[in-house]
């Protein structure tokens, strides 16, 4: 036992003064969810548009005022002709346009119909639906009230609900997803780099001939870094709920528990990457191509899984960070208990074992 | 002067890779508090050798034991019983000297106690009383070495494997270095070192020459230089030498 605390307070000697890796295991976390949190958002907030009010009556003022006092649209420009549209777009100046034919207010009192165009700037496609959509319900408000002081024959009323995130935060998607990447890319690449660079420098030769038993060797290089990912998500969580208003809903020792359970995934992970490689660099590379990028695409963070053709959603479920994922957003986002996410629990934990065994089965291989 | 005691035996020693013979069938002794020189061409298989002996491999086939423990079964008690120092690689740079010196008493099992009192004992013995909080990064080359070796031995080991401990030290410090060593002798600890250094393997009591996986002489310096007819370890190494088939 003295010999395990010599080794893990040597490891932390290594972790705490390197001032670069330091900044990387907390600034890291930090970062990326103030990033999330505030500059990369998803969401629609006071987007730029433009309106073309061919008609300019009382009807069509009130719109687009509407339009304007919305929190999703600020209407910045007032167009004159058609022409004028393409080049706001070419600008880059305006997201969408919405156009007024002329007699707009004519057309209904008479005729009862009338035309609204939409025009999305869809370069990024996402953003564009959920903007018309939102214009679109602008709409159907004004229409509803109009209709409200006229009899029809029957009405069809739509009311819908977002059960879990009423808002639309997008928060409720990244910080579970901050997370997961997060614990991956540091869990496997600290702890792979960390015991590589042993092996590159000559060092874990030494460590070797002494009488810790080799697999504790690797083991004790780990544990400083299990620390430090649990202190990041105790981080990222704190930044959620504090910064970003997420809500913590289900038990929260729970996910703590999966969180660790996680941690040793992406540990052992990196204790298998170790044994496979013997540069820094290539322990980094393996770290960032072999895993983050699997754990960005399949997580179901940033892309749905179900969107994807067959034989990549197959792929995804041997992606471990899917699997955190869904626990993470079940056990935050939805509240539910242990019940719901005992399936992934048990696919992490049989993952993990697997990671763990072949590690150490490779370890044995090259000390031979 | 020496004991009886054999504090390292191999019997027909052998360990391959593949179709490789890096250890061919080496036979010796060593006895306890003797400086056993190792030498060899690179790629002799000194390392590998050395490694065994170490706990690090497994041979192939024959028989050791190292300090009473059998190198098949018994690796894990050789390693409580040995100390080890490699030529670059035997401190970690971030660390201060102390610290250093903490984690290697302390993976051998060494108190708190016995470490600060070893420690400092340590440090005042090397005169660095005035660098011991800085990092080894920091210090000469030579400094290193002779930190290096002291920790290697400061848990009082059997035997102390040192695998070309002096290597690319400027000649005074080499001076100092051995004479550590004998201290080190005196103290009971025998020595298995490695060495490309001629005038080195003169300071060793007895040494062998391996050539291509296996040992080709085996004596003291002066019985070596007498049976290759030569004034010089020097000339006994290069007439050993050139009958090696295998190259770097």
């Amino acid at each position: 036992m003295k010999l395990f605390f010599a080794f893990i307070r040597k490891e932390f000697w290594h972790v705490l003064r390197d001032t670069r890796s330091l900044i990387i295991l907390l600034g890291l976390p930090v970062m990326m969810m103030l990033l999330f949190g505030f500059a990369l958002s998803n969401e629609v907030k006071n987007s730029n548009i433009g309106i073309l009010d061919l008609s300019h009556d009382e009807s069509t003022i009130q719109l687009a005022d509407r339009f304007d006092q919305s929190r999703y649209f600020s209407v910045t420009q007032k167009l004159k002709r058609e022409s004028e549209i393409a080049e706001a777009f070419r600008k880059n100046e305006l997201r969408m346009v919405v156009i007024f034919p002329p007699n707009f207010q004519e057309n209904i009192s008479h005729n009862k119909q009338a035309q609204i165009r939409f025009i999305g700037d869809a370069t990024d496609p996402n953003t564009s639906n959920i903007m018309i959509n939102y214009a679109t319900a602008i709409i159907r408000d004004y229409q509803n009230e109009i209709l409200g002081e006229q009899k029809l024959p029957y009405r069809i009323e739509l009311e819908s609900s977002m059960l879990y995130n009423p808002k639309l935060s997008s928060a409720f998607n990244f910080v579970p997803g901050v997370m997961t990447l997060i614990l991956m890319l540091l869990g496997a690449m600290m702890t792979s780099v960390s015991i590589v660079k042993e092996k590159e420098k000559g060092t874990m030769e030494i460590l070797l001939v002494s009488p810790m038993r080799p697999i504790m060797v690797v083991i004790t290089k780990a544990i400083p870094y299990l620390l430090l990912c649990f202190v990041d998500v105790l981080l990222i969580l704190l930044l959620a709920y504090t910064v970003l208003d997420m809500p913590m809903r289900g038990n929260i020792g729970l996910l703590l528990a999966e969180s660790i359970l996680f941690i040793f995934t992406t540990l052992s992970l990196g204790l298998l990457i170790s044994n496979l490689v013997d540069t820094q660099q290539v322990a980094m590379f393996i770290s960032l191509v072999g895993l983050l990028m699997p754990a960005l695409i399949f997580s179901g963070f940033m892309f749905p899984l179900e969107n994807m053709p067959l034989p990549m959603q197959v792929i995804s479920n041997i992606v471990p960070t899917k699997w955190f994922y869904s626990i993470v957003s079940t056990i935050m986002v939805k509240g539910l208990g242990f019940e719901y996410v005992w399936k992934q629990t048990l696919i992490l934990v049989g993952m993990t074992l697997f990671y763990l065994t072949i590690a150490m089965k490779k370890f044995k291989i090259r000390l031979e | 002067m020496l004991s009886q005691e054999t504090v390292i035996t191999t019997h027909n020693l052998t360990k391959s890779f593949g179709d490789f013979t890096a250890v061919n069938a080496i036979t010796f002794e060593v006895k306890a508090g003797e400086i056993f020189g190792f030498l060899g061409a690179n790629g002799a298989g000194k390392t590998t050798a050395m490694r065994i002996l170490c706990g690090l491999l497994s041979p192939t086939s024959g028989e050791a034991t190292v300090a009473g423990f059998d190198v098949y079964k018994e690796n894990e008690s050789i390693k409580k019983h040995i100390g080890y120092m490699s030529q670059k690689f035997s401190l970690f740079e971030d660390l201060t000297v102390r610290e250093n010196i903490e984690f290697f008493g302390g993976i051998y099992g060494l108190s708190r106690k016995e470490l600060k009192e070893k420690g400092n004992d340590l440090i005042q013995r090397l005169g660095m009383g005035k660098e011991a909080e800085k990092l080894v990064g920091s210090l000469p080359l030579g400094w290193k070495q002779k930190i290096s070796f002291s920790t290697a031995i400061l848990h009082q080991p059997k035997i102390v494997f040192l695998d070309e401990p002096t290597g690319g030290v400027d000649p005074i410090t080499r001076r100092q270095f051995w004479d550590m060593i004998y201290e080190a002798t005196d103290s009971g600890i025998t020595v298995f070192v490695t060495t490309h250094y001629m005038d080195e393997a003169e300071y060793c009591n007895r040494v062998s020459i391996m050539v291509d996986g296996s040992i080709s002489a085996l004596d003291t310096p002066n019985n070596l230089k007498h049976q290759f007819d030569t004034d010089s370890m020097e000339g006994v190494f290069l007439k050993l030498a050139r009958q090696a088939k295998r190259g770097e």
